[in-house]
């Protein structure tokens, strides 16, 4: 559906920012991502499958991405990869349409807005964006700064997950 | 409306890019888990004679991302609510069809798709439609018009990344070709961010993007002066 041809388009867009596509002419490299289960944050979750398979592919990229995605709270609180409950955006009127399943008295109540970021792994630049819900830009700002630094950790993934795959022949 | 066909429409010119919008309203059941919303539903087509990028057939992967990109501004922004869409609970409900059509494609279509959106809405007349208790039919009123309560005014502004440093606002479709990235920021007349869409493209600082932020609010102060001056001037049906 448009949905799923706006999602690749994000990604197309994405990874052709980073591949060095100049050192392979006459080359078609295609992404192909299944999606095995959705628990919320799929976004970012196939941004980081994403770069992970161009890495093990071994294509020269000129920097790594990681995506991040931040639901924005009622109350201004910011929670990093929300699960599918967490995501559900709201706004205001009505009951969100809650997946089945026993009633979360924990989770946190609906968000306002949810944000996906694809930082760059050089200068933590922001490679892509997507927001869902809307939310003030003092808020957006705040959610790029937490996902900033969540890229950090994710980063820190890769290299120990490359790490352990090249240690053992 | 332009189109004197449909319940509003409208059409717009941002340079040489010319987007035309055209609302059907139809009455259609309501959804089950959902008895008290109405459908919005739009559609951006860019037809083959409006550059000769599109060829003609199923719709290319840049109207679908734009028809979904639309979708999503109307959900973030809230412009429309569904509820507002609903006549009777349950059993009757207002789709509203929004076919916006590029007829000259130079760049910016979102922000020009935007546009024609906010303007066709502003401009849609609905009938009153009443429930006649003994059959359970609906009867339509098409003397009895109202308006749409249209509650947002969404604005998108897109910028062309060239060289993760210099940013254009509004770029022509050639200036599109040459970029790195685009970026498009939708407000409304609060300030609030409807949307932040970069689909990928070369990288940007956080203060960047907040420059661009900046601009996207100005520019919303402009456009809603003009859509407003418009709107005015013509006489309703």
């Amino acid at each position: 559906g448009v949905l799923e041809r706006s999602r690749e388009q994000q990604l197309r867009q994405t990874c052709e920012a980073v591949v060095l596509g100049v050192l392979h002419p006459r080359t078609a490299i295609t992404l192909v991502l299944q999606v095995l289960s959705d628990a919320g944050s799929l976004l970012s979750c196939c941004l980081n499958a994403a770069c992970m398979a161009l890495l093990d592919a071994g294509l020269p990229l000129c920097s790594l991405f990681c995506g991040v995605t931040c639901a924005l709270g009622p109350d201004g609180t910011i929670t990093l990869d929300p699960t599918t409950r967490q995501e559900q955006v709201s706004a205001g009127r009505g009951a969100p349409v809650c997946p089945p399943g026993p009633p979360d008295h924990l989770a946190p109540q609906e968000a306002r807005a949810v944000l996906t970021f694809a930082i760059d792994s050089r200068e933590r630049k922001v490679l892509m964006s997507t927001t869902k819900g809307s939310c003030s830009v003092e808020e957006m700002q705040q959610c790029l700064a937490a996902a900033q630094r969540a890229a950090d950790t994710v980063f820190q993934f890769y290299r120990d997950s490359l790490r352990r795959r090249y240690s053992k022949s | 409306g332009s189109i004197t066909t449909a319940d509003g429409s409208a059409l717009v010119k941002l340079g040489n890019t010319t987007v035309i919008c055209g609302v059907k309203a139809e009455l259609a059941a309501p959804a089950a888990d959902s008895a008290n919303k109405g459908y919005i539903v739009p559609n951006v087509e860019l037809p083959s004679l409006c550059s000769e990028k599109f060829r003609s057939g199923p719709p290319g992967e840049e109207a679908q991302a734009a028809s979904q990109f639309i979708a999503d501004v109307i959900e973030n922004s809230q412009m429309i609510v569904k509820e507002d869409l609903c006549i009777a609970n349950g059993k009757l409900a207002w789709v509203l069809y929004c076919d916006i059509i590029c007829l000259d494609y130079d760049g910016n279509l979102l922000d020009a798709s935007v546009f024609a959106l906010l303007a066709a809405l502003k401009n849609v007349q609905l009938p009153s439609v009443v429930i006649n208790e003994e059959t359970g039919l609906s009867e339509v009123n098409l003397k009895q018009k109202t308006p749409l309560i249209i509650r947002k005014h969404p604005v998108a502004t897109s910028f062309a990344i060239f060289d993760d440093t210099l940013l254009i606002v509004d770029p022509t479709a050639e200036e599109e070709d040459l970029a790195t990235g685009t970026v498009t920021i939708v407000t409304d007349e609060e300030g609030r961010l409807c949307s932040v869409h970069k689909p990928g493209g070369s990288p940007l600082t956080g203060a960047k993007l907040q420059d661009c932020i900046t601009r996207a609010i100005t520019r919303h102060k402009e456009v809603k002066k003009l859509i407003d001056k418009v709107i005015k001037s013509i006489t309703p049906k």
